[in-house]
């Protein structure tokens, strides 16, 4: 009983995990349609932001909640400014642009720090779940995941902000004809998808710690996520994350991290091949 | 024209100064006939440049050790450096450079099996003497080739009664997925069986793992006495810290055949999490002998900042000059053969790791081992084992009768 228990838990997290890896380029790819290749090493930015400002004494809560995210946000900003503007509904060339910001990013942090791994420690203890004990950062993590949906759909749904940012991504000439500066609206939507993959990483690396080379083992589950999921950010997400992420933990548990991963890649291949405008391109079509 | 320099042309001058500047260990491509030239090929980038970089320092440091003694046979040694940036193309492509273009007389380097593999058959078809200085799996077995590190029946086979012995008769083990853990997780398996103990169950993971959770989960509900840890790199070091925050840090003791092996997983890996793990190798900086304090002074001396970490990896790449730097004295030559002679003539060097003697059935090391219990970041040897032989790799090698034997076996253990 115990055990299903802590089963359950970590199938969770792992919804969880692929939900904060995903978020962020839900906005950002889902959304504006640019395929940003780096929004793995913005995770690594984030991270990296972490162990820094942890070291020099900042408390942890604050360099995850607030400064990972602040810094990769305005860290998204400029490039949006520099390289993304130019390149919106240019899908290759962004594909392109992002990937050799991408190698740059990996590039310049080894260079700087080193291509060895930085650990935080990790701010909570263990929980007792029967005779099993389950990591307080955990529960953790899946209300972080909550709280990002649940922010994104609020955002979204209920204010001005959102509904702006929809109306652009749908028709941008006709927000500009209403007065609104879409391009600003562009701007300001990249850099809180890079937030929210700042964020991300800030929340993964008391887990695995950070490396230069963190983000290419976190971008691919991210893209596999939001194309599964579809256009919609928060129903495409939350449906993708949660089909994958128990079907290739429940895998993980019954033999290992391998045919777990594997077990992922295949649900994902089917759904595409039965829905390739991903979950929701086909159900769920009329929520966001 | 000439006069204006412009500030972009000025930046790009700075930037090829700045490009050179950062490269200083290429080769010079003299071939001066009063040097002798030492190969050097470790992962100076890449996902091990943890191990690699101390190993290359302190190989340069053996050699400017023997030329302050006045080189050998009236020559100067000079190293030359190539970076394979942990990448196998460039690991036999620099192996094919120095055996042929730079005529290296001896090579020291590879780090994983898989380097060691690319470039051995090289080495051994070139002709030119090669020493790898890492631990591993056991079973290369090719005259052409020193090998220096512990093999599994060297370490494993003490570990596993001495921790079996502390904390119980069942075993969890977890192990990276590729042929160093596999083969060293069947070695666990036999050696706790042949302790009348369990392997309760053994899972392997990709390098790339980073997420233990299950894993962690799992090993609560076997409930075994210990887990062994053959996790390698740095993906595989969150698994450390995931069984602290579970707080199963003081419920389950944990043994490594590799913690600790590279050095770097002591800096990274926090006391609070790393304190206890056992582990067993050929060389801690805390060997209590005067040849180790007076070494170890060395390295300080000689790297005062960012000392080099001092493992069995670095501590032998310093042994494997020092006894080839002595063949060359003894055989007076630099003949590939006369020094295979001499080195097989089963002599005693004392190092700082002890005694060691090279099999000259195996080429292997017969050496004294150590096991430690980790304590802040310091090593404390719990026990020595003097003069253990490469058993494993003794099982399917014997150079003695066929010396032209060029061939990594896979010890079977069925």
């Amino acid at each position: 009983m115990d055990y299903s228990l802590v089963v359950a838990i970590e199938l969770v997290r792992e919804v969880a995990g692929l939900i904060l890896i995903a978020t962020g380029l839900a906005v950002i790819f889902g959304m504006m349609r640019v395929i940003n290749i780096a929004h793995g090493e913005f995770m690594m930015l984030g991270g990296y932001t972490v162990v820094l400002t942890t070291k020099m004494g900042v408390n942890i809560w604050v360099a995850i909640l607030i400064l990972a995210p602040l810094a990769v946000g305005i860290f998204g900003v400029i490039v949006e400014r520099c390289i993304i503007r130019h390149l919106y509904g240019r899908i290759i060339d962004s594909l392109l642009a992002t990937w050799g910001l991408s190698l740059f990013l990996i590039g310049f942090v080894t260079v700087v720090f080193g291509n060895t791994v930085e650990g935080v420690s990790n701010p909570f203890g263990g929980f007792a779940v029967g005779q099993y004990k389950v990591a307080g950062y955990t529960f953790f993590l899946i209300f972080a995941a909550v709280a990002f949906i649940a922010s994104v759909y609020l955002t979204l749904k209920y204010t001005k902000a959102g509904l702006i940012a929809r109306a652009t991504m749908q028709n941008s000439d006709m927000v500009e004809a209403l007065g609104v500066n879409s391009k600003h609206v562009y701007m300001a939507t990249f850099g809180i998808g890079a937030a929210f993959a700042g964020l991300a990483g800030g929340l993964l690396a008391p887990i695995s710690g950070v490396v230069p080379g963190m983000g290419a083992l976190l971008i691919g589950k991210a893209f596999i996520t939001v194309v599964t999921g579809g256009a919609a950010v928060v129903a495409g997400t939350l449906s993708a994350s949660t089909i994958l992420g128990s079907i290739s933990q429940a895998v993980t548990f019954a033999t290992n991290p391998v045919y777990g991963d594997a077990a992922l890649l295949f649900v994902a291949l089917i759904l595409l091949r039965l829905l390739p405008q991903g979950i929701t391109g086909r159900i769920f079509t009329r929520s966001i | 024209m000439t006069r204006d320099i412009s500030r972009r042309s000025m930046l790009k001058g700075a930037a090829a100064v700045g490009a050179a500047g950062a490269l200083p260990m290429l080769p010079f491509a003299a071939e001066a006939a009063d040097e002798i030239l030492v190969g050097g090929l470790h992962d100076l980038s890449g996902f091990l440049d943890f191990a690699g970089i101390p190993m290359n320092r302190i190989m340069l440091m053996a050699i400017e050790e023997i030329n302050a003694k006045g080189g050998l046979l009236g020559k100067k040694v000079r190293g030359v450096v190539y970076d394979p940036q942990s990448n196998m193309s460039m690991y036999s492509q620099f192996a094919t450079q120095l055996a042929l273009k730079d005529k290296a007389t001896v090579v020291m380097g590879g780090i994983t099996s898989a380097s060691r593999e690319t470039i051995r058959p090289i080495f051994h078809r070139f002709k030119t003497l090669y020493f790898y200085n890492t631990l591993y799996e056991g079973g290369v077995c090719d005259r052409n080739e020193i090998s220096l590190g512990t093999t599994p029946a060297q370490t494993v086979e003490k570990l596993v009664p001495y921790t079996m012995g502390l904390w119980g008769k069942k075993v969890y083990t977890i192990a990276a997925d590729y042929n160093y853990g596999q083969i060293t997780a069947a070695w666990v398996k036999r050696y706790v069986e042949q302790n009348g103990g369990e392997v309760v169950s053994t899972d392997f993971f990709p390098l790339d793992v980073t997420n233990f959770g299950p894993t962690i989960s799992k090993i609560q509900s076997a409930k075994p006495d210990m887990v062994m840890s053959v996790l390698v790199g740095s993906g595989h070091l969150g698994f450390y810290n995931q069984w602290a925050a579970a707080g199963m840090k003081n419920e389950i003791p944990i043994a490594s055949t590799t913690f600790g092996a590279g050095g770097a997983e002591i800096e990274i890996i926090k006391p609070e999490v790393a304190n206890g793990i056992i582990s067993c190798y050929g060389y801690y900086p805390t060997v209590d002998t005067p040849e180790n304090k007076a070494w170890v002074q060395q390295v300080k001396k000689r790297y005062p900042e960012k000392t080099p970490l001092l493992t069995e990896l670095s501590a032998f790449t310093w042994e494997g000059m020092m006894i080839w730097a002595d063949a060359v004295r003894s055989a007076g030559s630099m003949d590939r053969m006369k020094l295979l002679e001499v080195m097989e003539s089963g002599k005693t060097y004392t190092m700082p790791s002890g005694k060691v003697s090279i099999d000259p059935k195996t080429h292997h090391a017969i050496r004294d081992v150590y096991i430690a219990d980790l304590k802040d970041k310091q090593f404390v040897i719990k026990k020595k084992f003097s003069q253990v032989q490469p058993a494993d790799t003794q099982l399917v090698c014997d150079l003695e009768k066929t010396p032209n034997a060029n061939k990594h076996y896979e010890i079977s253990l069925e």
